[in-house]
């Protein structure tokens, strides 16, 4: 913050009530400490100012595929600061937050409902920590049936980063299992591949091409043959819920992004939370704690038998936690699968309004996001990032790019439940007009974007030489 | 509007929308763009909860908050890692923007420019709290930054073994446990007073002050560790930084923090940030987000994502940590706090925090029974030995209307740990010393205890 000035404050606190205590000596006080000098108006028209530099889903269309940027209901904001729960203590006793582990435990059951998995915990923090819990669940499960064999986790080739990084940090060897030309998992190298070293296979379904996997009952029945188990990573639940249900389709854990699903606001890049599910035999093994229901109506922090342990200080993010639940209140049973069903409709939309130009890697349905490819534009010196950037001009997000890292100059698009037909109609005119650019204009798509307060940023030099904090220090 | 119908307002389409979409689509209805789904419940929906409206979800979500004792109604001495400050206003103010709060994680940097002008702010001000060269944009929470710490400690030595100070609290070197035994590492505890450290131990983990309040001897510890060639990881509380020497003054190698006293609300447990700084040299092996300043093709300052080859999107099972999230809201919090404090303001919780929390101190060890069973600087909490039981004493503050401290008795005989902050009152402290006071070796003077359990 350049605009220090020695002498000014943004706070003022009241004076000490108690008789003056004697300072510890002085060699242990620090002697300096820098930080902004600046009266808190400063603080806030900075900040708003700021603010007003980002797109943000109250701001902007955000159809950023795999990220489920829906439409964050403002009342989930009211609830969660309340006096009640923004300001309760994480180790006050059980009894006195009985109000907040109700909700935990209703959230718990809630989501099993969901997703068809009996048990959950609700104490990792994000997608990533969640996938980790589940690793190494699958490592406890088998370490406790004496099978310690088993050092290879299969991800497939179109998964998120976060998988195999998961899997590496339960102590996994990464095996990767391509997909087929239909966009689904390629069964006979998955044949090819498994053993009773697999612990695991890790899945995301629909996969992050859109697609639901048409094999996934073999899939699954393959790795259960051969003794392993079946991780869901539940990024793409916005496009199943109240349609399927994950355990009787064959997984034994999984993790849902309440940031993506379950609606609460993405900030920028966390706090999210990433709730793990797990079947009856996986159970013992959840992080602790969990939320437990006495007969006498009770509720209480609990570990899980074999738990796997503690992957955070206190009991998972709760604020974001009580967010969900009061999404899924306001939506009920029927509301969880209009959410989907809306999901789907608007992708399959928006895929058969743009094919005619671009390329679709596979041209089929598509489940809640869609991929298309810049592959027809490429003659003319246009990138998937040309197109991303022109469509920043329109104030439009850009969609996910150049992932899954199996489709050529990809461009992967989540339209969400929560847009209305005219901004997907305004939205699939503006892709049109840019195809037609591409080909009239390249260079005003190379060049964008336009009207934002930077143009294309030199990310090599930010590498090169690092400039990662106020200079001077 | 049909009364048979259910209608969302976050679902905008309606029927005749929907219907013109599947048509366009080519399909007879949304079934036919469902089929590709195995495994079909049907028409048998979850069994939820039933439905409520935005009234009836205020009514529901009041009364379960009223079920939960609040430390803005209730006089809190809990402390052990989460801790009750005083947040301005202007701070929630802020985080509340929809601009900030609805954005993703900033990979489109052109429409990104606020989230990621703050970061780099995040950055700047953390390092200079900590007095360390470089930050990155935020862990989960304290504990995983520890265990984050301690596994690249391991990448940067090339060692697998991770020596624990015994004053560490217990939660973190669990969830320690947790992040490291997978990867075959060990991790084992020491006491300060004999370190064993040899030439397999990557790191010392240290906390000051430590589980129980106290300041930690960090001259000796330093040495021993540097001696070794091992990497010295100090955790701390940003609010005592306020006034007492940073870790980098302390020699850290790698320092690590509980954002949360900055201003982030306790909302029991979460969501809450872990900071994460180092020395320059291990820049490259740091986990987590990390954002630079740069320039556009008009020559003029941005800021950007960098470093990302370390990271899960690019180099999958080869990334630094599987970590994606930065806490970057929660971050956004710690920036406008630490902005509207100051070096005055932060200097004055601090001290606030240490005046109040003395004078408790001296308050309860003149109890008869009740003592300070450990010696040296405390901060902000300090151990109590109690005559009884800390779970009857804790009983008892209940029926008081009281919250906390924390019961350690597994740890230091009857101890109870007693957390006093700015934001507890004189007229505060003096009622749990009067309700501390009606409990003797002998029980309870009066007031038979009447609460739960």
């Amino acid at each position: 913050m350049d605009r220090s000035v020695p002498g000014r404050t943004g706070a003022f606190l009241a004076e000490s009530d108690v008789p003056k205590q004697e300072l510890p000596p002085k060699e242990e006080l620090r002697k300096d400490l820098k930080l902004p000098e600046v009266s808190e108006g400063d603080v806030v028209r900075y900040f708003t100012n700021l603010s007003q530099m980002n797109f943000s889903v109250d701001t902007n269309y955000y159809p950023l595929g795999s990220c489920t940027m829906k439409y964050n209901p403002k009342i989930n904001d009211e609830l969660a600061s309340l006096e009640g729960f923004a300001h309760i203590h994480p180790l006050e006793q059980d009894w006195e937050v009985q109000g907040a582990l109700e909700l935990m435990y209703h959230l718990q059951s809630s989501l099993s409902q969901v997703v068809g998995l009996e048990n959950a915990s609700l104490s990792t923090m994000a997608g990533a920590q969640g996938e980790l819990a589940g690793m190494l669940m699958i490592r406890a499960y088998h370490r406790a049936n004496g099978d310690e064999q088993r050092k290879i986790v299969l991800v497939p080739d179109s998964a998120h980063g976060t998988n195999p990084a998961s899997a590496s940090m339960a102590g996994y060897q990464v095996v990767t299992v391509a997909s087929d030309d239909m966009g689904n998992m390629d069964l006979n190298e998955l044949k090819r591949l498994v053993s009773n070293e697999v612990a695991g296979l890790m899945l995301t379904l629909p996969n992050t091409l859109g697609l639901f996997d048409n094999n996934i009952h073999e899939i699954c029945n393959t790795i259960h043959e051969y003794g392993g188990l079946v991780y869901g990573d539940g990024a793409n639940m916005n496009a199943l819920m109240g349609h399927t249900l994950m355990g009787p389709l064959g997984f034994d854990v999984l993790h849902l992004n309440l940031h993506k699903t379950f609606s609460t606001p993405h900030g920028g890049g966390g706090p999210g939370a990433g709730p793990i599910l797990a079947s009856a035999r996986m159970a013992p093994f959840l992080p602790t704690p969990i939320v437990a229901k006495s007969h006498s109506g009770a509720y209480s922090l609990v570990s899980p038998q074999n738990s796997i342990g503690k992957l955070g200080g206190f009991h998972g993010n709760f604020g974001v936690l009580l967010r969900a639940y009061a999404y899924i209140r306001s939506m009920g049973s029927q509301g969880i699968r209009e959410i989907s069903s809306n999901a789907i409709i608007n992708a399959n939309y928006i895929l058969c309004q743009l094919k005619d130009y671009y390329d679709l890697p596979y041209d089929r349905l598509c489940m809640h996001e869609v991929i298309i490819s810049a592959k027809w534009q490429k003659p003319y010196g246009i990138r998937a990032l040309d197109i991303a950037k022109r469509l920043i001009d329109h104030r439009i997000h850009p969609p996910t790019m150049y992932f899954p890292l199996t489709v050529d100059e990809a461009l992967m698009i989540e339209p969400t439940e929560t847009e209305s037909k005219e901004t997907i109609d305004h939205f699939i005119e503006v892709m049109r007009e840019i195809a037609k650019e591409a080909v009239n204009d390249p260079q005003l798509l190379k060049e964008a974007p336009h009207y934002t307060p930077n143009t294309r940023l030199d990310e090599a030099k930010a590498a090169r030489k690092p400039n990662l904090r106020w200079s001077g220090q | 509007m049909t009364q048979d119908k259910p209608t969302f307002p976050y679902i905008p389409n309606t029927d005749k929308d929907r219907e013109a979409m599947i048509q366009a689509i080519g399909a007879e209805s949304v079934d036919h763009l469902l089929r590709d789904i195995t495994g079909t419940v049907g028409d048998k929906l979850p069994s939820l909860l039933p439905r409520l409206s935005e009234m009836e979800l205020q009514r529901d979500f009041r009364s379960l908050a009223s079920k939960n004792r609040n430390v803005v109604q209730y006089p809190s001495f809990l402390g052990g890692g989460a801790y009750h400050h005083f947040i301005p206003a202007a701070v929630k103010a802020i985080t509340g923007r929809g601009e900030l709060a609805t954005a993703y994680t900033p990979y489109q940097p052109e429409v990104s420019q606020g989230t990621l002008q703050i970061i780099y702010e995040f950055q700047s001000l953390v390092s200079q709290l900590m007095d360390m060269d470089v930050a990155n944009a935020g862990m989960y929470d304290g504990s995983t930054a520890i265990a984050e710490a301690a596994l690249m400690a391991c990448r940067i030595t090339g060692r697998t073994r991770i020596a624990v100070l015994n004053s560490l609290p217990p939660r973190h070197i669990e969830v320690l446990r947790t992040y490291t035994e997978a990867q075959g590492l060990e991790v084992y505890t020491v006491d300060s007073t004999s370190i064993s450290i040899d030439d397999f131990t990557a790191c010392l983990v240290t906390q000051t002050p430590n589980y129980f309040g106290y300041v930690e001897p960090m001259d000796k510890i330093e040495r021993i560790v540097h001696s070794h060639n091992a990497l010295l990881v100090i955790s701390t509380d940003p609010i005592y930084l306020g006034m007492f020497e940073s870790p980098g003054a302390l020699g850290a190698d790698i320092a690590v923090s509980e954002g949360q006293p900055l201003g982030i609300p306790l909302s029991f447990g979460g969501p809450y940030i872990g900071l994460f700084t180092c020395k320059t040299q291990f820049l490259r092996q740091m986990p987590g987000r990390i954002v630079g300043k740069t320039t556009d093709t008009h020559n003029r300052d941005g800021y950007v994502l960098t470093l990302q080859t370390r990271e899960q999107h690019i180099r999958r099972e080869r990334a630094t940590s599987n970590i994606c999230t930065s806490e970057a809201l929660v971050g956004t919090a710690v920036v406008a706090y630490l902005a509207c404090m100051g070096p005055k303001g932060l200097r004055s919780v601090a001290e606030l925090t240490y005046q109040k929390s003395h004078y408790a101190a001296k308050q309860i060890s003149d109890i008869p029974g009740y003592s300070l069973p450990l010696k040296g600087t405390f901060f902000q909490e300090f151990v109590v030995e109690c005559p009884i039981s800390p779970k009857e004493i804790l009983s008892q503050l209940y029926t008081d209307n009281l919250i906390g401290g924390m019961d350690i008795s597994d740890t230091v005989h009857n101890g109870m740990l007693v957390c006093v902050t700015e934001m507890n009152t004189r007229q505060e402290i003096d009622s749990l010393v009067e309700s501390l006071s009606k409990i003797t070796s002998q029980g309870k003077l009066q007031d038979e205890y009447s609460g739960p359990r």
